[in-house]
């Protein structure tokens, strides 16, 4: 067969199992779940594949990166059907974000700033919800901004998740009384600065277009001033670097961030100085904030296949210097 | 005149912006008001000057029949379908049920989503192929990757749980984040920190001009 | 809706997953909307929140009925912001050659602005606090502090110090100096091992949400 035919065939392959699968959802189909044996048997299966590896690489030949990438998708997919859990330990600038949120009295003013767009969301988007669900329980007043344009319907999003919950349905929060989300306003830092003096300057009016003096909630919010803590979900340029330079180094803003994992490991030396309360980084510190503040979301459920993945990634990295550290052996050994 | 007025407003946006953090009163604070809520406007600009060169260019390349005109041609198609439907959806564009926040979800986010989630694969390739513990340092870096890498999710606590507290991976991991890795951030930041103050002064006093180009 | 929306989804996402086998039609036609797109959703954005939410409503503020059913100005225009709207037009003329000079005007101020915000704003967070937070007593008050913090505080002021000192590239590092440095290497190899290692756990966080939607969202095959 040529390889045109086989690309072909798999093509077809993937649109019969999709289709498959797709009318048994509709129809009622159970989702799929591995027991715990089938789960250990696929995770020994994996590990001997690995080992497997491992000795075609010691003996010379690095395998195609196609199986690699394989691999990797296995790692991150097959956990997602096991049913295996796993204790999660809490890290102290996550149990600082939570701490400082629940020092705050109810009716205190949160700012809440989404910097993010949808390729960061599955590691942003689970703090947001966290977060939001405990200001709501704590009956905190929440104000949320964005400086990415994508930023006003991550918020929508979360808020849209966050109010079906059962304990929040019942306490009726109205939008512009306990909540409001003023949109997106283009200028990075220059808007974090403008809003030390004036926030209507920068939010004239909300994401639907409702005048700032006409909502209950922020009319009587001038500037960071009247603002008890903010929160900033950022994975990138315009984020949690520039919020710590201007709302807290000029402004004296208490300020509690969350960053993707790429971005994290920036905020410590903000961290230590004080700058910064707490930080919720990563996949990680979504999956822990969760923990803390009982909210059922994404962040705890991606866990397992993030554990997977980094192991698969780890395992990796030493079959390559195993073989490596024997290539060099022996190459000594020949000389 | 085309390169001194572009340096004098440099200047001056500058040094308002430098003298109103020592003086925010009249008048450094209403011009830095000023600058700030043009800035928005102007950096707004400067996007959509991307998004109108991206439409020219795939343009061009359809009407001269380029090297692959037909998927410049679903650019500007693409371009379009959501300008279209964003303009005329109004000041609600984004509310959850109107086509925009349709497109947003169903077609933006798995695009944008799955690009950046290809280099989860690069990454493990990579990392196979070519992280070697070649001499001391790079063993450092990755031992340092290792105790990150298993310490920040739950298995490392799951394998090492009977160890005292602070031996366990995920309490190694806190400390190397919070001490020996932020020490090296810090180092990092304090020379960007330099870096960046002595060319915005360089920039704000024309001595740097690179900016404007050539004639 | 749902359906069609759920398989255009999947029809995107396996298009761009496909250039893990080798770049192919599906890919490039999924990378062309996707750049299409998200060229679209800015200019939009933009639009409404910049253009007609800031200036317009700025220059031209409109009466509004208020929820007591009375018509009320929403404000005073702000007339300078037109001086902001002629710089965006200016940028705006980069697109035409034969007066794209003017854009320089524009870009001028923008280069200006960020150079005197930024030159305050590092020099301030990025040198003076944390100098300020690495220059701190060691041991505590009168060597009250835990082992763990003066292990700690130790650490980073030895590795912020040794740090600084290897990128200071005017002196040779040779002898003691060079001996300081290499220690310095040594934290920064520390600092860019860890970032590695969460730069893994971003990625896998990304494609574990992308999978989640093919085999949960779209097939139904997770709870």
């Amino acid at each position: 067969m040529s390889i045109r035919a086989k690309e072909l065939l798999v093509l077809g392959l993937i649109a019969v199992f999709s289709l498959i699968f797709y009318v048994g959802k509709v129809s009622g189909w159970k989702a799929v779940q591995f027991s715990t044996t089938v789960s250990i048997i696929v995770i020994l299966l994996i590990v001997l594949s690995l080992v497997w590896i491992l000795i075609k690489t010691i003996r010379g030949s690095l395998i195609e990166r196609r199986i690699v990438f394989l691999y990797v998708g296995i790692a991150v997919a097959l956990p997602l059907f096991m049913s295996l859990s796993q204790k999660i330990p809490i890290s102290p600038e996550v149990k600082a974000v939570y701490d400082s949120i629940g020092e705050l009295p109810a009716g205190s003013k949160v700012l809440v700033s989404f910097d993010y767009d949808p390729p960061s969301a599955p590691e942003l988007q689970p703090m947001a919800e966290a977060f939001l669900y405990y200001c709501f329980v704590r009956d905190l007043k929440v104000i949320m901004i964005g400086l990415w344009p994508q930023g006003p319907q991550q918020a929508n999003l979360a808020i849209e998740e966050v109010f079906e919950h059962e304990d929040i349905k019942p306490k009726n929060l109205k939008y512009g009384i306990d909540y409001v989300n003023l949109g997106y306003q283009a200028g990075n830092e220059f808007v974090i600065q403008r809003l030390g003096s004036d926030i209507k300057a920068m939010f004239p009016s909300d994401y639907r277009g409702k005048p700032y003096d006409e909502i209950p909630l922020v009319k009587n919010v001038k500037n960071f001033s009247n603002i008890d803590y903010c929160f900033n979900l950022s994975s990138g340029f315009v984020g949690t670097r520039e919020w710590v330079q201007i709302a807290v180094d000029r402004f004296g803003v208490k300020l509690g961030a969350g960053n993707t994992a790429v971005q994290a490991p920036q905020m410590y030396p903000f961290m230590r100085a004080g700058q910064l309360i707490g930080l919720l980084g990563g996949m990680s510190g979504a999956a822990e904030f969760e923990y803390l503040t009982e909210w059922t979301g994404k962040g705890t459920k991606y866990m397992l296949s993030q554990s997977f993945a980094h192991m698969i990634v780890v395992a990796f990295i030493i079959i390559g210097n195993v073989a490596f550290f024997r290539s060099g052996r022996k190459s000594r050994l020949d000389r | 005149m085309r390169r001194a007025i572009p340096l004098l407003i440099t200047g001056i946006v500058g040094a308002v912006f430098v003298v109103q953090y020592f003086v925010p009163h009249y008048p450094f604070n209403m011009m830095s008001n000023w600058f700030s809520d043009w800035f928005a406007i102007v950096g707004a600009c400067a996007i959509v000057l991307g998004a109108l060169n991206l439409m020219k260019i795939s343009i061009q390349k359809v009407i001269k029949r380029r090297a692959d005109w037909g998927y410049a041609a679903v650019i500007v198609a693409s371009f379009l379908l959501i300008t279209i439907i964003g303009l005329a959806e109004g000041g609600d564009f984004r509310d959850p049920g109107t086509k925009f926040d349709w497109l947003y979800k169903f077609v933006y986010t798995p695009l944008s989503s799955t690009m950046f989630a290809l280099l989860a694969f690069f990454v493990a390739s990579a990392s196979y192929r070519a992280f070697r513990a070649r001499n001391f340092e790079a063993t450092l870096l990755l031992l340092a990757a290792f105790f990150v890498m298993l310490g920040r999710v739950p298995v490392g606590y799951t394998i090492t749980e009977f160890m005292p507290v602070e031996y366990r991976l995920s309490d190694l991991a806190s400390w190397i984040m919070s001490f020996p890795q932020a020490a090296g951030q810090r180092a990092i930041m304090i020379g960007i920190g330099l870096g960046i103050v002595s060319t915005s002064l360089r920039v704000i006093l024309g001595i740097e001009r690179t900016y404007l180009g050539g004639d | 809706m749902e359906h069609f929306a759920l398989w255009i989804g999947g029809f995107l996402t396996l298009g761009i997953i496909s250039f893990l086998y080798k770049d192919n039609p599906w890919y490039k036609l999924s990378e062309a909307i996707y750049v299409g797109i998200s060229a679209g959703y800015w200019f939009v954005s933009l639009f409404w929140d910049n253009f007609y939410g800031k200036f317009w409503i700025g220059v031209f503020p409109p009466d509004r009925v208020n929820d007591a059913g009375e018509l009320v100005s929403t404000g005073r225009p702000d007339y300078w912001l037109i001086i902001g709207g002629v710089l965006g037009l200016m940028m705006l003329m980069r697109l035409l050659p034969k007066i794209g000079w003017i854009s320089r005007w524009a870009l001028a101020f923008i280069v200006g602005a960020t150079a005197g915000l930024w030159l305050i704003n590092y020099f301030s967070s990025f040198i003076m606090v944390q100098i300020q937070n690495t220059v701190i007593p060691l041991f505590g008050e009168n060597y009250g502090a835990s082992s763990h913090v003066i292990v700690g505080n130790i650490v980073v002021a030895v590795g912020t110090f040794a740090g600084l000192v290897y990128f200071y590239f005017s002196k040779e590092h040779k002898g003691t100096f060079g001996a300081t440095a290499r220690v310095g290497i040594f934290f920064l190899m520390i600092t860019f091992g860890a970032s590695f290692g969460y730069t893994v756990m971003s990625r896998m966080s990304l494609l574990i949400g992308r999978i989640d939607f093919l085999f949960g969202d779209w097939l139904g095959m997770i709870k």
